[in-house]
């Protein structure tokens, strides 16, 4: 294997995971809070197509990047209102959310189509990215190194901030945290505006950074992925950290498989192998005995005061 | 007891209305500083919506609330603390995942540093002889020591007034002593309690005050020092108390239901696991099983009910039959009936009718099902049956379970078993949550049918329950249970060292706890 090689692999894995490691953080925020939001693929969908027509309008990438946060914030903020304010069912609302952001995100995307940005993937100086071994390093889009700071970002919130501790105990046990006083109600809209921000970036990802372009249902199921990242980290963040890189390589797997040939497993073997590791994951966390999954308490109950 | 001109908490006409109810009905009663006041009442009778007013978590539709002589309005627990009020719940808000540091912080208003904190918790720990350990998860506390979390976080805000629902309904006799050498101390320096309990025995020995509350009005302010029980429990019901009316020295029967060590794991995740369960239960005897909630005993009622399997079919005989690897309608089929501890939903059905909540338990032995078809008939009129027995208060078989109060829910379940005439009846916390006169009901209804010659195990954390209605008691704790005693000749303080994890033979927690509880007398 030649150096070359293992500087494109790299590269590619950091490209795939990127965008799970994105989507993957704001979920596991919005789980920590006690809900869970299955819509992950379509506010991606929704990220994907804000991100990309803002830069298509304005020619400003970071502008791109707020408008893929705001869209995916904002196509969560109907799922918060029907799950929060009307307490519809979590599983049953998030599904739909995916299966809206996927359809409106095609409708919005028509005007789009065919139309072409400067891929987002420039942020160190092009010197230091042109020598191959640096180019690991520093060749990489500004949104890599976005999602590597909110690794540590939101480890630090969730353990040592106040504002962590409450969320954690939202999630927990909501109807403590109201008798506390906290706004259980208006803990989680923050923590799924959140976590549909952060889907947007990581569905941007795709649109602004990957292929420079618009087409739909482009995420090709990534949100899901990220979902079971999420359960794979058993909801910490330092093996959420981890868990998406070892997706990525399981995705990288899966694309040279298909296209170079390299395979002792057919291709679709390692598409599965990112669920497959999940359900293992789970299995061995719930045969622990008498240890808890560590999944929050409250995760997927609605609450009502 | 200081007692200064101006009450330290006054209410006036305080009134709240929920759709259909009346919770509170122009309530007023005054408590000054350093007194001890109880709340006394039934429940439903409004108390829980009164101190919720008081904490800022509800607001009164009516009547005004005065704080050390001025009108406030409370409009959030936050408030409430800032006032100088603290509470302690029933139903602990704690977070079982969380270490006892993260929760208290959880309680206080501002940021503290997590340093700082833990110094302070130490110093009110020390203060007044709480034990905690800072850094422990609460899911591996005892009740007792997660009740100590809720005092500790209430007493760093310094409170003027501490307000204590329910507080000693999960605690041992001993760890109950505990708390009142803790509640004494936090009076004499001219802090307020005001004591939510049923308990009218531990309110005689602890409280200066008792206003007392029935059907959202205010019945009486009395002293408690000059009252009886029975008094207060009469003004507390509204009517006369009834004595289970019980014949001493009954001959017992051949032995009906045989537990040989019985061993379960248990499949929850803070569950507690069975080990070597072994007692005999003869016909027309009441076998009670005491111990500190979370014990095992939600465990052993489902291995008796055959919800889960025993490895051994010889681990559980009823009636000489081997029951231990046979499921719930079988063992049912034997002649065994069971009532766990929850209601809705597992007991009973809630969005079900009455009538087809006795198809699910009375099917088999009252006839209600032929070639697989409901006979819809049989079990209206069965259901009508029970309503009459047990003095339902329902519409009629076809309302539906969740539209009853939960003491006439508790009557229907009860009296669904009962009128079965099992021979050998299983029941977990028959009268949690149900007012004293249903209560009175159903152990009366369990003294019948003992008297009867059916043989009965009665699964409770109310001690005082068990001692009025059992022939022979055994303590539960951790998953063992104990020697069974006569209760004629029972001792307290022995069944409070049980229950505390103290076994005669074998002392399975270090000496400290014994000196501890040994000290609290």
């Amino acid at each position: 294997m030649s150096i070359d090689f293992i500087i494109a692999a790299i590269i590619t894995v950091v490209g795939l995971t990127t965008p799970i490691l994105l989507a993957g953080l704001g979920e596991l925020v919005v789980e920590k809070a006690g809900v869970l939001n299955l819509g992950v693929e379509g506010m991606m969908l929704m990220g994907a197509i804000s991100g990309f027509g803002v830069t298509v309008m304005t020619f400003n990438p970071w502008l791109g990047v707020l408008g893929a946060a705001v869209g995916g914030s904002a196509s969560s903020m109907i799922f918060a209102f029907l799950v929060l304010q009307l307490n519809s069912n979590q599983v049953a609302t998030g599904l739909a959310l995916t299966i809206f952001g996927t359809g409106l995100s095609s409708l919005i995307g028509l005007s789009f189509v065919g139309r072409i940005v400067a891929p987002f993937n420039t942020f160190f100086p092009a010197s230091l990215a042109r020598d191959p071994i640096l180019k690991v390093f520093f060749g990489y889009s500004p949104l890599v190194y976005f999602a590597l700071i909110m690794v540590p970002l939101v480890a630090w919130f969730l353990k040592s901030t106040r504002g962590g501790l409450i969320l954690r105990a939202v999630g927990e046990n909501d109807h403590s945290a109201h008798s506390l006083g906290y706004s259980v109600i208006g803990v989680r809209y923050a923590a799924i505006a959140f976590g549909g921000a952060m889907a947007g970036i990581g569905g941007a990802y795709f649109s602004m950074v990957i292929t420079p372009m618009w087409a739909e249902r482009m995420t090709a199921g990534r949100g899901w992925i990220a979902l079971a990242l999420v359960v794979f980290a058993s909801w910490r963040t330092g093996r959420l950290l981890v868990g998406a890189y070892f997706f990525g390589i399981l995705m990288a797997l899966e694309l040279y498989a298909k296209a170079a040939g390299f395979s002792f497993m057919p291709s679709q073997f390692w598409a599965a192998m990112p669920y497959l590791m999940t359900v293992i994951v789970l299995a061995l966390i719930s045969a622990r005995k008498g240890a808890a999954t560590n999944a929050p308490a409250c995760l997927g109950k609605p609450f009502t005061a | 007891m200081t007692s200064s001109q101006v009450p330290r908490l006054e209410l006036r006409g305080i009134t709240k209305r929920f759709p259909g109810v009346l919770a509170n009905d122009h309530v007023g009663f005054s408590v000054m500083p350093g007194e001890i006041h109880a709340l006394l009442g039934e429940n439903g009778a409004g108390k829980s919506t009164l101190v919720k007013m008081i904490y800022g978590i509800q607001q009164p539709d009516e009547g005004e609330i005065l704080w050390n002589g001025n009108v406030v309005t409370v409009a959030s627990p936050k408030a409430a603390r800032k006032l100088g009020v603290g509470m302690v719940f029933q139903h602990f808000s704690l977070f079982e995942a969380m270490t006892v540091l993260e929760n208290i912080a959880l309680g206080m208003d501002t940021s503290v540093a997590a340093r700082e904190l833990e110094a302070r918790i130490l110093d009110v720990m020390k203060q007044y002889g709480l034990k905690l350990e800072p850094h422990r998860t609460v899911s591996t506390l005892s009740v007792g020591e997660r009740q100590r979390i809720e005092i500790v976080r209430a007493l760093l805000l310094d409170p003027d007034l501490l307000i204590m629902d329910e507080p000693t309904s999960v605690l041992t006799p001993q760890e109950v002593e505990q708390l009142f050498v803790v509640l004494r101390q936090l009076a004499s320096e001219g802090r307020s309690i005001l004591y939510i309990s049923h308990k009218l025995h531990e309110i005689k020995v602890l409280c200066d005050t008792a206003t007392i509350l029935r059907g959202g009005k205010l019945v009486d302010t009395c002293n408690p020092r000059e009252e009886t029980s029975r008094s207060m429990a009469e003004k507390m019901i509204g009517g006369n108390l009834k004595d289970i009316q019980k014949t001493d020295g009954r001959a017992f029967g051949k032995d009906m239901m045989i537990v040989n060590k019985l061993n379960m794991a248990s499949t929850e995740a803070f569950g507690t696991s069975l080990s070597d369960i072994t007692f005999t239960v003869k016909a027309g005897e009441i076998f009670g099983i005491a111990g500190v909630a979370g014990n095992g005993q939600n465990e052993l009622l489902l291995a008796l009910s055959g919800e889960q399997l025993s490895e051994h079919s010889e681990a559980i005989t009823i009636d000489g039959n081997n029951v231990g690897r046979m499921k719930a309608k079988q063992r049912r089929l034997t002649g065994m009936a069971s009532v766990p501890e929850e209601r809705n939903g597992h007991a009973a059905v809630p969005e079900f009718t009455l009538s087809d909540n006795t198809v699910l338990t009375a099917r088999d032995r009252m006839g209600m099902v032929n070639l697989g078809m409901i006979n819809s008939g049989a079990a209206k009129t069965y259901a009508g049956e029970v309503i009459s027995a047990f003095a339902v208060k329902a519409l009629g078989p076809g309302s539906t379970a969740g539209s009853l109060s939960g003491g006439n829910l508790q009557k229907y379940i009860m009296g669904r078993e009962i009128l079965q005439k099992p021979t050998v009846l299983v029941v977990s916390q028959p009268t949690w949550g149900v007012d004293a006169g249903a209560a009175a009901a159903i152990h009366q209804a369990l003294v019948d049918l003992a008297a009867s010659g059916s043989a009965i195990v009665v699964i409770s954390q109310d001690l005082d329950e068990l001692l009025a209605l059992c022939d022979t008691l055994a303590v539960i704790n951790e998953g063992r249970l104990s020697a069974p005693m006569k209760v004629a000749d029972a001792d307290i303080e022995k069944i409070g060292l049980l229950m505390g994890g103290i076994h005669g033979e074998t002392t399975t927690r270090p000496e400290a706890v014994v000196q501890e509880a040994a000290h609290a007398h």
